[in-house]
């Protein structure tokens, strides 16, 4: 038991940490100290990156199975904590501002991440519906934390019927999986599921928890929720939507096909491949109409998500890593831009349009230059690091037969470049005034131009997560 | 000095960063500064790439200078000269130093232009020494950043649809070509150039989707590759971003573009298409040698109706290119050459050609062709040099527009007599348009009012040219300088992809098989 402990012990700390800090700020000074509970909870999870992250952490397998601590989790949790940290800081102020410096914020974003951390690390079905449902929980609070206004709670209303629906079509494939493998430990189902001979049940379970984690990956044809939560969130919010959770989810679901159903690869391939090219052309086509940035990056971050499932559908160790390296590149992105897209406003209030940033390069030219960097690696031109992202979950692709899916994967992101030039259009090439402020707290400053150095930095090695993607991707196939 | 090549590569980026870094402000001075700064650093390029060019030995046929280090997922950063690309090295590092002397009298955000040019110029040469396929996308493809901005930023009225065509229709047709290339990589286990080289691909006929594809996977990987060249060339009939991109773009803007940005596609199709993929290249050759002669007569007969100088010498850029693809595709040893000689002389004469059409915009702001006439009145050493630089654009005996046509001719008469039949009429119909255009500018009378107190060229104007002047007559007079360099390596190309061919055109027979 006690093994058992120290294996969750990051996850503990955080959670134990959030409570006793609920409990604290409720009986003294409330909102008042939201500041510095923000910087105490980004201080915490940085801390707890970088524990894990150098491999002091215990690794292992946690209360019979259903807790894996390996070095998929390890990859996954440090990318989640570090990103969920920055977007903490970066946000801050910009909460503040808009009025909404609650004390709760911070702490529901920490028991989130532990949600998070839970679900990279879940080895079995229980465990895994713990872990999102924890997460899930908290954010469709977040959501709704602009009490005032009515897409905000639109918005957490929206999120959480349709996550509530996505949980039951989750937990209905889990019952059936059960059923047919007559145990929820991943370990277990890995052996009753081979390619081939995976019985009707089981199958009919495996498409229902794949629809239940597309929808919290959003990928199409189960997206539907994304831009208008995109939307009515408050920015700093959207900003949270658009990183760790995603990256949470994607881990899930890599957990749950390579190490429940990797025996039967061939099975869920087509669906992956399937929902990864519609998801790449519908969030390529969706964004072009849009004037709304906060949708924009909505409709960008289904499209980013249709790549990072073409390396799943590949189905191999290439792939996965692919994923994980995408994933991180993904992330690293868009902290930089939401970090941008948080601090836009015009005469003190929050604006949204695309077209607002009109001759914002004459303005504010270097905070435009980072933005230019973030947009073409968004769009996946070299030599900024979203190419290499790009890069390789193509050769996994290729390296896992599914070449269509790739020359498909390269035309849905041309006609994607289109709506980040378009950004860089306005900020650069646009002739009327669009006199959009971007005044920035030091951390969001930081965050912004950290991204975009990192892109273009990244050329030279990619800070070497390469190397730690690919131990991740072979922990978790074999 | 085993780092000579990325000491060329990136000393214009480093230059750029400085500019970035340390030069602020707006002012007169600050943009004067700018500008000697960027002059300073592409003039050292190029002394410093003279070094490559006397330290070439023609006769290796192998790559020179070559310098390697790991980079990611097994790939290797790998730079190298043979004596297919040295001259496009050295074509590059020439001709920036005369852009950036060309841009002079820019006066808006000088300092981001400057700084453009200079990121250019790191991409372009990179295009040209890369050793590692996607070392060579990602200087090939980074390339449109820095251009999709100049024309979008410092372009004309209608900069913002020719920067976005542009910007597209190139990337369209690179993204093929880049999974084309993680195919490479997952085939042959490397991306290593070299080694492609002399990697086989597989040619049995496939059949995808009911369709027979003689040459297999080669074909395959030539249309992909053809896709992203054959646009940045550009060939009919996906040329049409060209004329739009040269008329928006800012002058220097229009002069790298046609003088080395096109060239590209040219040198991608030496370094990969014919090398790489025989098999292919000879399934598809035929195919390619038609399109060319299309795009000669085609482009030639648009040129002349044009009333925008700028689209005029974009549309005689298409037509160059036409014998360019047709003397690469041509394959024998004459048609290579040429179409290498051709590159390297297009590149002196129209970027001389779009200088010239610079000095006159900068003075009157229109490219109208109607809203110029009898020039030479008022201008006579700009007629001179407009005349020297129309008369090469045609081809004139002397100039090196001359050598590069008549060598392309005939390689093509080798390959394809009907083929160099119509390319011929090309050089009736350049003629025609060049001469036209020169006559309505230049001759007769000055009646029009607004020119009536047009100044001739400044002694800097002069002094641009002066260099392009002399190349294009050395070139023209004495071609074995070019040809010396670059005639072991194109020998060895072409016996390299005469060898992989099977014996008697079996592929050749077999693709009129299968058309029947």
């Amino acid at each position: 038991m006690t093994t058992d402990l120290q294996t969750i012990f990051p996850e503990l700390i955080l959670a134990v940490y959030a409570m006793l800090a609920l409990v604290g700020a409720v009986y003294t000074g409330k909102d008042n100290l939201t500041g510095p509970i923000t910087w105490l909870t980004a201080a915490i999870m940085a801390a707890l990156a970088l524990w894990i992250g150098t491999g002091n952490a215990t690794m292992g397998e946690a209360f019979g199975g259903m807790f894996i601590a390996d070095p998929f989790a390890r990859f996954a949790k440090v990318a989640i904590l570090i990103a969920a940290a920055a977007v903490l800081l970066a946000g801050q102020e910009a909460v503040a501002r808009r009025g909404l410096g609650r004390f709760e914020y911070p702490l529901l974003i920490a028991l989130a991440t532990v949600g998070m951390m839970m679900m990279v690390s879940a080895g079995d079905l229980m465990a895994l519906y713990m872990g999102l449902e924890l997460q899930s929980l908290a954010l469709y609070v977040v959501a709704a934390m602009n009490r005032e206004s009515v897409k905000s709670t639109e918005a957490g209303m929206k999120y959480f019927v349709l996550g509530a629906l996505s949980s039951g079509l989750l937990l209905y494939g889990a019952s059936l999986v059960y059923g047919y493998a007559g145990t929820t430990l991943f370990s277990g189902i890995i052996g009753a599921a081979s390619d081939g001979e995976i019985g009707l049940g089981l199958l009919v379970g495996l498409v229902f928890v794949s629809a239940g984690l597309a929808f919290k990956v959003s990928a199409v044809p189960f997206h539907m929720w994304t831009p208008d939560v995109y939307e009515g969130a408050p920015t700093p919010v959207t900003a949270f939507f658009a990183t760790a959770p995603k990256l949470a989810a994607m881990g899930l679901f890599a957990r749950v096909l390579f190490d429940a159903f990797g025996g039967a690869v061939g099975d869920w391939q087509q669906i992956i491949a399937l929902m990864s090219v519609l998801s790449m052309f519908l969030g390529a086509i969706a964004a072009i109409g849009q004037t709304n940035i906060k949708r924009l990056m909505a409709y960008s971050s289904i499209a980013h998500m249709g790549f990072a499932l073409m390396g799943l559908a590949a189905g191999t160790a290439i792939g996965v890593e692919a994923m994980l390296v995408y994933m991180a590149i993904y992330l690293t992105m868009n902290v930089g831009t939401f970090a941008f897209i948080m601090s836009m406003e015009r005469d003190g209030k929050p604006v949204v349009e695309i077209a607002s940033l009109n001759q914002f390069a004459k303005a504010e030219p270097l905070k435009a230059l980072a933005m230019l960097v973030l947009l073409f690696s968004l769009a996946g031109v070299p030599p900024m690091v979203g190419f290499f992202g790009k890069l390789y979950v193509l050769r996994a692709a290729v390296d896992g037969g599914l070449t269509w899916l790739a020359v498909g994967g390269v035309i849905a992101s041309v006609i994607g470049a289109f709506y980040y030039l378009r950004i860089v259009y306005f900020m650069y090439f646009g002739e009327t005034e669009g006199q959009a402020q971007a005044p920035m707290s030091p951390a969001a400053w930081v965050a912004l131009m950290g991204s975009a150095a990192i892109m273009v930095l990244g050329v030279i090695n990619l800070f070497g997560i390469d190397t730690a993607a690919a131990a991740a991707a072979q922990a978790l196939v074999n | 000095m085993n780092n000579l090549l990325s000491i060329i590569t990136f000393l214009p980026l480093v230059a750029a960063l400085i500019l970035a870094l340390f030069l602020r402000g707006d002012d007169p001075a600050a943009q004067r500064n700018a500008k000697w700064l960027a002059l300073a650093a592409t003039t050292a390029t190029f002394l410093i790439s003279l070094g490559v060019l006397f330290g070439f030995d023609p006769s290796n046929t192998g790559f020179q200078f070559v310098e390697e280090a790991d980079w990611l997922m097994g790939m290797s950063y790998k730079m190298g000269v043979d004596g297919i690309s040295v001259l496009f090295v050295m074509l590059t590092t020439f001709l920036m130093p005369l852009t950036i002397a060309a841009c002079w009298n820019v006066t808006t955000r000088v300092k981001e232009y400057m700084i453009a040019f200079l990121v250019l110029e790191t991409l372009m040469l990179g295009v040209f020494m890369a050793l590692d396929l996607v070392l060579f996308y990602l200087f090939f493809e980074a390339g449109l950043i820095p251009m999709f901005l100049i024309i979008g930023i410092w372009g004309g009225k209608e900069r913002i649809y020719a920067a976005f065509k542009f910007f597209l229709y190139t990337f369209l047709g690179s993204v093929l070509m880049l999974v084309a290339m993680v195919y490479m990589y997952f085939e042959a286990g490397t991306t290593d150039i070299p080694t492609l080289l002399n990697h086989a691909f597989d040619s049995n006929t496939l059949r995808i989707l009911g369709i027979t594809v003689v040459g297999g996977a080669q074909t395959m990987l030539f249309i992909a590759f053809f896709a992203s060249f054959a646009v940045k060339m550009p060939m009919w009939p996906v040329h049409t971003w060209l004329p739009d991109a040269h008329v928006q773009a800012p002058t220097a803007g229009s002069v790298v573009l046609a003088a080395i940005l096109l060239k590209m596609g040219g040198y991608g199709f030496l370094r990969f298409s014919l090398p790489m993929f025989p098999v292919g290249a000879d399934v598809m050759g035929t195919f390619v040698l038609w399109l060319s002669a299309i795009a000669i007569v085609y482009t030639s007969l648009v040129a002349l109706v044009q009333e925008d100088m700028k689209k005029l010498i974009a549309y005689s850029s298409v037509a160059h290119m036409g014998y360019v693809t047709a003397g690469i595709f041509a394959a024998n040893q004459q048609g290579v050459d040429g179409a290498i000689f051709q590159m390297i002389s297009h590149g002196f004469i129209s970027g001389a050609l779009f200088l010239c059409v610079g000095v006159i915009y900068d003075r009157m702001h229109t490219r109208e062709i109607d809203a110029y006439g009898g020039l030479v009145n008022r201008m006579p050493a700009y007629a001179l040099i407009f005349m020297f630089f129309t008369m090469a654009n045609v081809g004139l005996p002397g100039t090196s527009g001359f050598v590069g046509e008549f060598l392309t001719l005939v390689g093509m008469f080798q390959a394809n007599t009907w083929v160099a039949a119509v390319a011929t009429t090309g050089v009736i119909f350049s003629a025609a348009y060049a001469l036209w255009l020169y006559r309505r500018v230049v001759m007769g009378d000055l009646i029009k009012e607004s020119l009536k107190a047009i100044t001739d060229m400044t002694s800097r104007e002069k002094w641009i040219f002066a260099p392009l002047v002399a190349m294009t007559l050395i070139l023209g007079v004495y071609p074995s300088l070019v040809t010396d360099i670059i005639g072991p390596s194109v020998e060895n190309l072409l016996n390299q992809y005469h060898a992989a061919l099977p014996a008697d055109g079996t592929a050749t027979e077999v693709a009129q098989a299968a058309a029947h």
